[in-house]
C-alpha cells in the first residue's frame, strides 16, 4: 500500500537506526535556505524540499524539517509567512483546499504521505490536529471524545469505549471537570475547556503526532495555562508540532524551534539558543520583537 | 467656491458651528428615520389588510359550505317495490329504484299535491342523491325491508341555497331563487313542522366531485392531492440533497459543474406549465404511464421542485461552518463520514425548510396538472397512485367553473381546506425546524 521511495537525493531515516548512521550529508545540503540543523534524533516525521502553491502564490518555499519522536517543535513567524501552511501539510489537511498543490517529500515513519496509494484517513488518525478556534461537534462531551475511536473501530464493545473516554479526558486534563456531564453539550463549556475537549478528542484516536495551529489564541491566560502544561504533559508520549504567535508560549512549551519568514524556514534549532543566541538576522529581529 | 491653500487651516470650524451643524444634520436623519419607519409600517398594514380581506372574503363565502340542509322523512321501505322476488339478490337490490320510496315519502308529508306537474315540483325539492344514501342503508342492511325508519335525506342545492338565505335572516324578494311559489310553500309548511334542518354536510369532506352540487365533496381531490405530495416528497428530497452534498462537497470546481449550477439555478424560474407539457410528452406519451394519475402529476411536480430543494439545501450545507468540516477531517473521517456524520445532520434543518417550501409550492400548483389530465371529471375518490384522481387546486378551478350557483360557496370552502393544508405543512416546517436544531 505504502511505498518506500528510493529516490538518492531523499533522506529517510528508518524509525529504528540511529540517527547518526543515516544522516551522511550535510546539512546544508538538505536545506541550503535554512541556518541550522533540520534533522532531528529519531525523527517520526521527515520533510525535504516542500513546496506548497496557492494558485499563484508560492506559499511555502523548498523547506525542510524532521519532528523528532517526544519533541515539542515551535513553528514561528509573522503572519502569512507559511507555519500554517507547513502544519496543515503534515496531515494532508490542504487536500481540502481547491487551489493548493503540495509538492516535495513528506514523511511520516518514512512512508511517503502524498505518494498515491496513501490512505489520507490513516494519516490523519496516525497525525492528529488541533485548530485555532476550538471546534467540538455539536455533540454531547462524551460523543466529541468516542467519536474519532468509533470511526476507526478502536474500541470493540462499549466498555473499551468508556476507557478511551475516560482516559482521555484524563489525559486531557478535563475528566473532573466534566465527568458529571459526559452528555452535556460540547458547545457549552467554556473556550479553555473546549480545547482540551478537542485534545481529548485528538488522542482518543492515540495519534503519533499533534499538530497544534496555534490553540491558544483564542484563549485568556488561564486557559492558556493549562493548555501550556498540558502540552508539556502530553510531549512524553507524542511528538507535537505547535504554530504559536507568542513568543513566550513558544519559549515556555518547545524543545526546538524553527523560523519562519515569507515561505522560508529561515532557521531552526534548540529553543533556548533561537531566542538567546539567534544565527539569522531575521529571527534576531523577530525574536526580539523588532518586527511581526 | 474654490478656497485658496493657504486659507484652509484657518477656515477650522469653531466648537459652536460644529455642533449647530452637526444638530441640523441630525434633525434631518431623525426625520428620514421617522419617514422610513413609517412607509415599514404602512406596508406591513397593506399586508395586513389585504390577507384579511382575502381570509373574509373567503371564509365568509365559504363557511356556509359546511352545513346542508337536510329533510327529516319517514322512509318506509317497501319489499315489493325494491324487491319483488324476494330473493335479495345484492344485484337486484343495488339497481332497484329508490327514488319511489322518496317520493312516497314526500307524498304522505304532502298529500295535497296531487297533479303530475305538481309531484313533479314537489320531488325536485329532495336531491337526487339521496337514492343513494338509501341504497346504502338497504345494501348495508337488507332486513330492513319492510320495515319504516326515519332517515335525513339532503335537499336539492337550489332549495339548500334558499334556507341558508332565510337562515342568514334574509327575507321575500331579498332571495333570488329559481324555486316555485308553491314550493316555497311548501317549504315552509315542513320548516314549521320541523322536518327540515342544517347538518353538518358530511358529504363535502367525504366523497369526490359531483354534478350535483349538494353531493360534491372535497375528499377525492384532497386524497388526490396527497398522494401527489408523497411521490413528490419521497422523490425531490432524496435526489434533491444527494445532488447539493454532490455539488457542494464532492464536485471538484469545474466547467461541467459551472453548466449544472447554471441549469438548476434557469430550471428554478421555468414556468410551471412547461413541466407539465414535459410530463405529457415523457411520462404519458412517451413512458405510457396512465392518464390523470396522481403518479404522473408527482412526477411532473418533482421535476418542478427539484430545483428549489436543491438550492435550498446548498444553501444550508453551505451555512454548515467549515470548521466542524475540519474537525472532523482532523480526526480521520472520511469525507462520507464528514458529511453524514456533521454536516447533514446541521443542514437538515435548512434542508427541511426548503423542501416543506417547494411542497407547499407544489401543492398550490395547478397548471402543470392541466396538461396530464388531472383536469378531469373524477367522481371516484382515487385509492392509489394509480388511480385517476383530481387535486386541490384542479378542484377549485373546476367548481368555479361549474354554473350551478352553488358551487361559489363549495369553491371557497375548498380553498379554505387547501389553506388549511398549507398552515399545516408550514407548521410543520416549523416544528420540524425547531426540532433538530434543539440538537444545539
Amino acid at each position: 500500500m505504502l511505498t518506500m521511495d528510493k529516490s538518492e537525493d531523499v533522506i529517510v531515516p528508518p524509525a529504528d537506526a540511529a540517527p547518526a548512521a543515516v544522516l551522511p550529508v550535510a546539512a546544508e545540503r538538505i536545506a541550503p535556505d535554512t541556518v541550522g540543523d533540520v534533522t532531528a534524533r529519531n525523527a517520526v516525521i521527515c520533510v525535504r524540499g516542500g513546496n506548497v502553491h496557492y494558485g499563484d502564490t508560492h506559499a511555502l518555499i523548498n523547506v525542510s524539517l524532521d519532528i523528532g519522536r517526544n519533541e515539542v517543535i515551535a513553528l514561528i513567524g509573522p503572519s502569512g509567512c507559511g507555519k500554517s501552511t507547513f502544519l496543515r501539510c503534515l496531515n494532508r489537511m490542504n487536500d481540502t483546499i481547491e487551489s493548493a498543490r503540495v509538492s516535495g517529500d513528506f514523511r511520516l515513519d518514512g512512508q511517503d504521505m502524498y505518494a498515491k496509494g496513501t490512505d489520507v484517513v490513516m494519516l490523519r488518525a496516525r497525525v492528529g490536529m488541533v485548530f485555532q478556534k476550538p471546534n467540538p461537534f455539536p455533540k454531547s462531551i462524551y460523543e466529541n471524545v468516542a467519536y474519532g475511536a468509533r470511526i476507526h473501530g478502536l474500541a470493540a464493545n462499549r466498555a473499551e469505549l468508556d476507557d478511551i473516554v475516560y482516559g482521555s479526558l484524563e489525559r486531557a486534563g478535563l475528566v473532573d471537570e466534566v465527568k458529571d456531564r459526559l452528555d452535556d453539550p460540547g458547545t457549552g463549556l467554556s473556550g479553555g475547556q473546549q480545547q482540551r475537549l478537542c485534545i481529548a478528542r485528538t488522542i482518543a484516536v492515540n495519534p503519533e503526532v499533534i499538530l497544534m495551529d496555534e490553540p491558544c489564541s483564542a484563549l485568556d491566560p488561564i486557559a492558556t495555562a493549562r493548555i501550556e502544561d498540558l502540552i508539556d504533559e502530553l510531549s512524553a508520549k507524542y511528538a507535537i508540532a505547535i504554530v504559536t504567535h507568542s513568543m513566550q508560549q513558544a519559549a515556555r512549551v518547545s524543545t526546538r524551534t524553527a523560523y519562519f519568514h515569507l515561505g522560508r524556514i529561515m532557521e531552526v534549532g534548540p529553543t533556548d539558543r533561537i531566542f538567546t543566541n539567534p544565527s539569522h538576522k531575521l529571527t534576531e529581529d523577530y525574536v526580539t520583537g523588532r518586527f511581526g | 467656491m474654490m478656497v485658496p491653500d493657504d486659507d484652509r487651516s484657518s477656515r477650522q470650524l469653531s466648537p459652536e458651528e460644529t455642533r449647530r451643524r452637526v444638530d441640523a444634520s441630525l434633525r434631518r436623519r431623525y426625520r428620514r428615520e421617522r419617514l422610513f419607519r413609517f412607509y415599514g409600517l404602512f406596508s406591513v398594514c397593506l399586508g395586513v389588510v389585504f390577507l384579511l380581506l382575502l381570509f373574509g372574503t373567503i371564509i365568509g363565502n365559504g363557511y356556509s359550505a359546511f352545513r346542508q340542509s337536510f329533510i327529516h322523512l319517514d322512509i318506509h321501505f317497501d319489499a315489493d317495490v325494491i324487491d319483488p322476488d324476494g330473493a335479495r339478490d345484492s344485484d337486484v337490490l343495488s339497481v332497484a329504484d329508490y327514488s319511489l320510496l322518496v317520493k312516497a315519502a314526500l307524498r304522505e308529508l304532502i298529500p295535497e299535491a296531487a297533479s303530475r306537474a305538481e309531484r313533479r315540483e314537489l320531488n325536485q325539492l329532495v336531491s337526487a342523491g339521496a337514492i343513494f344514501s338509501l341504497r346504502d342503508t338497504v345494501m348495508a342492511d337488507p332486513q330492513i325491508l319492510g320495515q319504516t325508519k326515519p332517515l335525513w335525506l339532503p335537499l336539492n342545492s337550489e332549495v339548500d341555497l334558499w334556507l341558508k338565505a332565510q337562515a342568514s335572516g334574509k327575507v321575500g324578494a331579498e332571495v333570488s331563487t329559481r324555486l316555485s311559489e308553491q314550493q316555497l310553500a311548501w317549504l315552509e309548511r315542513l320548516q314549521a313542522g320541523e322536518r327540515i334542518e342544517l347538518r353538518l354536510n358530511r358529504a363535502f369532506f367525504t366523497s369526490g366531485d359531483s354534478r350535483e352540487p349538494e353531493l360534491a365533496g372535497i375528499w377525492g381531490a384532497t386524497k388526490g392531492s396527497f398522494f401527489m405530495l408523497l411521490v413528490t416528497l419521497l422523490l425531490s428530497f432524496p435526489l434533491g440533497v444527494a445532488a447539493a452534498i454532490y455539488l457542494e462537497e464532492f464536485a471538484r470546481r469545474s466547467w461541467w459543474v459551472d453548466v449544472v449550477e447554471v441549469n438548476i439555478n434557469n430550471l428554478a424560474a421555468v414556468p410551471s406549465i412547461v413541466f407539465g407539457l414535459l410530463g405529457l410528452a415523457v411520462f404519458i406519451n412517451f413512458f405510457g404511464l396512465p392518464r390523470s394519475a396522481p403518479l404522473v402529476g408527482g412526477l411532473v411536480l418533482t421535476l418542478m421542485t427539484l430545483p428549489v430543494v436543491i438550492i435550498a439545501s446548498r444553501a444550508a450545507i453551505k451555512s454548515v461552518p467549515p470548521s466542524v468540516r475540519e474537525a472532523a477531517l482532523g480526526i480521520g473521517a472520511s469525507p462520507m463520514q464528514m458529511v453524514f456524520h456533521h454536516v447533514l445532520p446541521l443542514a437538515m434543518p435548512g434542508m427541511l425548510t426548503g423542501a416543506i417550501i417547494g411542497m407547499a409550492r407544489a401543492l398550490g400548483e395547478s397548471a402543470p396538472l392541466l396538461m396530464i389530465g388531472m383536469v378531469a371529471f373524477i367522481v371516484d375518490v382515487p385509492s392509489g397512485p394509480m388511480s385517476p384522481s383530481t387535486a386541490l387546486p384542479v378542484q377549485i378551478y373546476l367548481w368555479a367553473d361549474s354554473p350551478e350557483r352553488a358551487f361559489v360557496e363549495r369553491t371557497s370552502a375548498a380553498i379554505m381546506v387547501l389553506l388549511a393544508f398549507l398552515l399545516v405543512m408550514n407548521a410543520t416546517a416549523v416544528w420540524l425546524r425547531s426540532r433538530f436544531e434543539r440538537r444545539w
